[in-house]
């Protein structure tokens, strides 16, 4: 055998783990999901063949199209926000502050990551809630005469996802802004760009692919979260997530969580291609 | 341990793409071979196939006698020095040394005493349990050839080991380099695109270039009598004079038809070979020797570049009649 | 426009901060909610659930699940990149693709997807199916920082380490992983944390015993409490001792 092959056959060797890894508990499970959505329920009985009405009635149950539309209006608007907030954030932390204490400032903007992703939600209840800080303290001052409805509502919601991914972007941002070399910004001034103009045309394009890496993870992580909808939206309102979760639990209807996953799937699909020009997932 | 290395009719090519034509060289045991030659030249590729990091798309490479087809670097006679060291950044100095001796199986004590007789030998005794991020260039260099010649490998792989290293350094280490060779008699196969380097340590020069070898032999060889206008160039600056009908543009001269090929040093006033009456056009004090180029009052259109005696006083617009001492005569 | 960007970062930060500080505040609320006004200072709360065996029980697998599925996910990943980055393999692109493709999904599809075929093959819910889960969402994010580190620097030492006579697992283990210590370790830390914080794959693939995550949730539907507040300031506090270590001697050697 020549060495290239004999090379060949150790490189397999070493990525076939990870290759039948990643076949067997991601792409299969996938598949299986895929079939199972065309599949139907019979009583509590799940009937396998190939049954498009799963789809049928998501497309023209209002229920079901209420809940993609409130996911993806609610995605969109936190993945902008959130990219609006963070991009001066890190900027700010990138620029201004002073190099040696940028780790630690860094450090501090994203240390509520660590807290439990469970706990993180409950805790915007304790803020936003009607006997909550907010509350007592706008109260307290006399803003207000009466509590506001924050807590249960879509702005609730919207609060607790931000308050998350501005973590997670001023990161990605910051990361960005910090491999840039000094000398872009001093070219463009140099050439007469004002401030804006150097940040509009030379800043922005050149981090461009890290923001929109940063809103793509935001737009996956978002749309397809459970828990913060379910511990700050209250029930006036449903996303897809806990309509699939619905599902599961009440009817266990698999057929249609499945499909409705498979939805989902196909709109995180949408936004990949949609940014897929500036994505750099390899190098997240 | 030593030995040869027989490179017969070794192809390359990557896809389309030629990197390696038919080359064939009888490397002897105990040499010390530099192959020169122009960034992709080939040298590189050729230095990877010997060292089992490439494979010859044809042709055959024998080293000791021993047939290298599917063998592994691990499995060969060879060490590298890699051009930009590579030393293992987490280990000692003692530990790099003897990494190759812990893969052979060799046991702690002996390998550590191997390793700093090694260090000793490339002038680094005593700093065994230092890193190799605590060290020069020209230092990591010495470690980097300490480690491959710690298993006593029959042939020495040196990729433009020197590259790295500023000039003043480059010429030291190229001095040590030859005396460490000498010590321990291993085959030693070198390459870099400086030509002064190559003359400075080589037994024999491969000259190389598209894929393909111009010329071997020892320095003297490649440098007086080149095989190609290719080594003749690119060995050192030359003036190049067509010849047709046993003429030169300054007038008839015993040689065969071809090119004349001289060195700028090779001329002088009393050179056998006569150039005739030429006028200086310009000159310029370069320490070791006054540089002019001068046009031959017969032949207006030639320009030559001369090196003159460091005493010579040469004026611009001054006629010198001048000769060549030793010269060449090449077919295009 | 100097002052403005100290008030946006100090906005900023009250921003970022406000929860968690309500969270910890309130964990040693002498009271029956951890809601304004704050009536003194207790321990009681920390005591209770520490007394918690369901807790205490779900803290030491949520540690298992996560500590066992990171390992795996990272010498896959490892193994993984190495073979990629070194070996010019037909089909190199799509594997990377494929190997990355779980970040873009849904946790809630990966569970969904793995309940499904769990189902069909019969194999219960439990924490050994909850690892699976967690090592398919850790993986990528391995895969992805070992393939990002291996720099050409990286490549010749490897080449060197061949060169004198390591045989493959030799190079890895002497040379490879050494080398990539720092981005090992971060990939390792970072899986711990996203697998010990993961709730929807835990939810849906646990039954009897469960992940901390998991227990939490049963106790927020209980509704407000200050031992919510008190497991999530533990919580808290370990990842943030945890990060300080990390970033005192890994991240700080690694510069």
């Amino acid at each position: 055998m020549t060495l290239a092959a004999k090379d060949r056959r150790l490189g397999w060797g070493l990525v076939a783990p990870a290759l039948i890894w990643t076949a067997a508990f991601f792409i299969l499970p996938f598949l299986a999901m895929l079939a199972l959505s065309f599949a139907h329920m019979e009583g509590r009985e799940v009937v396998q063949g190939f049954d498009p009405g799963n789809y049928i009635r998501i497309f023209t149950d209002p229920t079901m199209l209420g809940a993609l539309w409130n996911s993806l209006e609610i995605t969109l608007v936190v993945t902008v926000i959130s990219v609006v907030l963070a991009y001066p954030l890190a900027a700010i932390i990138a620029f201004r502050v002073p190099a040696r204490w940028q780790r630690l400032a860094l450090l501090l903007a994203v240390l509520p990551f660590w807290t439990s992703y469970v706990v993180r939600s409950y805790s915007w209840l304790l803020v936003l809630g009607q006997n909550g800080v907010v509350n007592k303290a706008l109260l307290w001052l006399g803003v207000i005469a009466e509590p506001l409805e924050i807590a249960s509502t879509r702005a609730a919601t919207v609060i607790g996802f931000v308050h998350f991914f501005v973590m997670l972007l001023t990161l990605t941002i910051y990361a960005n802004l910090i491999q840039l070399s000094p000398n872009y910004a001093r070219a463009a001034q140099d050439l007469g760009a004002n401030r804006w103009q150097t940040f509009a045309h030379v800043i922005l394009p050149l981090t461009l692919p890290g923001v929109v890496t940063g809103a793509f993870l935001t737009f996956v992580l978002c749309i397809g979260d459970y828990i913060t909808p379910q511990i700050l939206g209250g029930n006036t309102e449903l996303t897809l997530p806990q309509l699939i979760m619905l599902q599961l639990g009440r009817s266990g209807n698999f057929p249609l969580a499945s499909a409705l996953s498979v939805v989902l799937m196909a709109v995180v699909t949408l936004a990949y291609f949609a940014s897929s020009r500036w994505l750099r997932l390899d190098r997240v | 341990m030593t030995a040869g290395v027989s490179i017969q009719a070794v192809s390359q090519r990557y896809g389309t793409a030629t990197a390696l034509d038919a080359v064939s060289l009888e490397i002897a045991a105990g040499e010390f071979v530099v192959l020169l030659g122009p960034s992709g030249c080939g040298k590189t590729t050729l230095l990877n196939i010997i060292g089992g990091f490439a494979e010859p798309t044809k042709g055959h490479v024998l080293i000791g006698g021993r047939d290298m087809a599917g063998v592994a670097p691990k499995d060969r006679p060879t060490t590298t020095v890699f051009q930009d060291y590579a030393l293992f950044p987490h280990m000692s100095l003692r530990d790099n040394v003897a990494f190759g001796l812990r893969m052979r199986g060799v046991d702690r004590t002996r390998r550590a005493a191997k390793a700093d007789a090694m260090l000793a030998l490339v002038g680094l005794e005593g700093r065994g349990d230092r890193r190799p991020h605590e060290l020069s260039g020209g230092q990591r260099q010495r470690v980097a050839l300490a480690r491959a010649l710690a298993v006593e490998p029959e042939v020495l792989l040196l990729d433009e080991p020197l590259g790295a290293l500023d000039l003043k350094l480059r010429r030291q280490m190229q001095e040590e380099l030859k005396a460490i060779q000498r010590r321990v008699g291993t085959t030693f196969v070198h390459v870099t695109h400086d030509q002064e380097e190559a003359m400075a340590i080589a037994d024999r020069i491969v000259v190389m270039n598209a894929g393909r070898v111009e010329d071997f032999g020892p320095p003297r060889q490649v440098y007086l009598h080149p095989a190609t206008l290719f080594t003749a160039s690119f060995m050192g600056e030359v003036n190049r004079i067509p010849i047709s009908g046993g003429r030169a543009p300054f007038g008839p001269v015993p040689v065969p038809d071809g090119t004349l090929c001289l060195r700028p040093e090779a001329i002088s006033a009393t050179g056998p070979l006569r150039i005739g009456p030429c006028r200086v056009a310009d000159a310029a004090f370069f320490g070791t020797h006054v540089q002019a180029h001068v046009v031959p009052l017969s032949a207006p259109d030639l320009r030559l570049a001369v090196h003159l005696p460091q005493s010579a006083a040469v004026e611009v617009g001054a006629v010198l009649d001048l000769g060549a001492e030793t010269f060449v005569v090449l077919q295009a | 426009m100097r002052v403005l960007s100290w008030l946006y970062l100090a906005v900023a930060y009250a921003f970022v901060f406000l929860p968690v500080v309500v969270l910890v505040v309130f964990s040693f609320q002498d009271g029956r909610l951890p809601v304004p006004p704050f009536k003194g200072v207790t321990l009681d709360w920390y005591a209770k659930v520490l007394g918690d065996e369901d807790l205490m029980a779900a803290l030491l697998n949520s540690l298992l699940v996560a500590v066992v599925s990171s390992l795996v996910a990272l010498i896959l990943g490892f193994l993984a990149a190495h073979a990629l980055a070194r070996v010019r393999l037909p089909g190199s692109v799509l594997m990377r693709g494929v190997l990355i493709a779980p970040m873009t999904v849904s946790y809630l599809i990966i569970a969904l997807g793995l309940l499904t075929v769990f189902n069909q093959m019969g194999i219960r819910p439990s924490l050994w199916a909850t690892g699976i889960g967690h090592v398919v969402i850790n993986l990528p994010l391995c895969f992805a920082i070992c393939y990002a580190a291996m720099g050409d620097h990286q490549k010749n030492a490897e080449r060197a380490a061949r060169d004198l006579g390591a045989a493959e697992w030799q190079v890895l283990a002497l040379v490879s992983a050494p080398m990539l210590a720092a981005p090992l370790a971060a990939a390792f830390f970072l899986s711990v944390t996203f697998s010990w914080d993961e709730f929807i794959i835990a939810f849906l693939l646990t039954r009897f015993d469960v992940t901390l995550p998991v227990e939490i949730w049963s106790m927020l539907k209980s509704g407000l409490s200050p031992a919510t507040n008190a497991v999530g300031s533990l919580v808290f506090l370990v990842s943030v001792t945890l990060v300080i270590l990390l970033e005192l001697t890994i991240f700080r050697r690694a510069k």
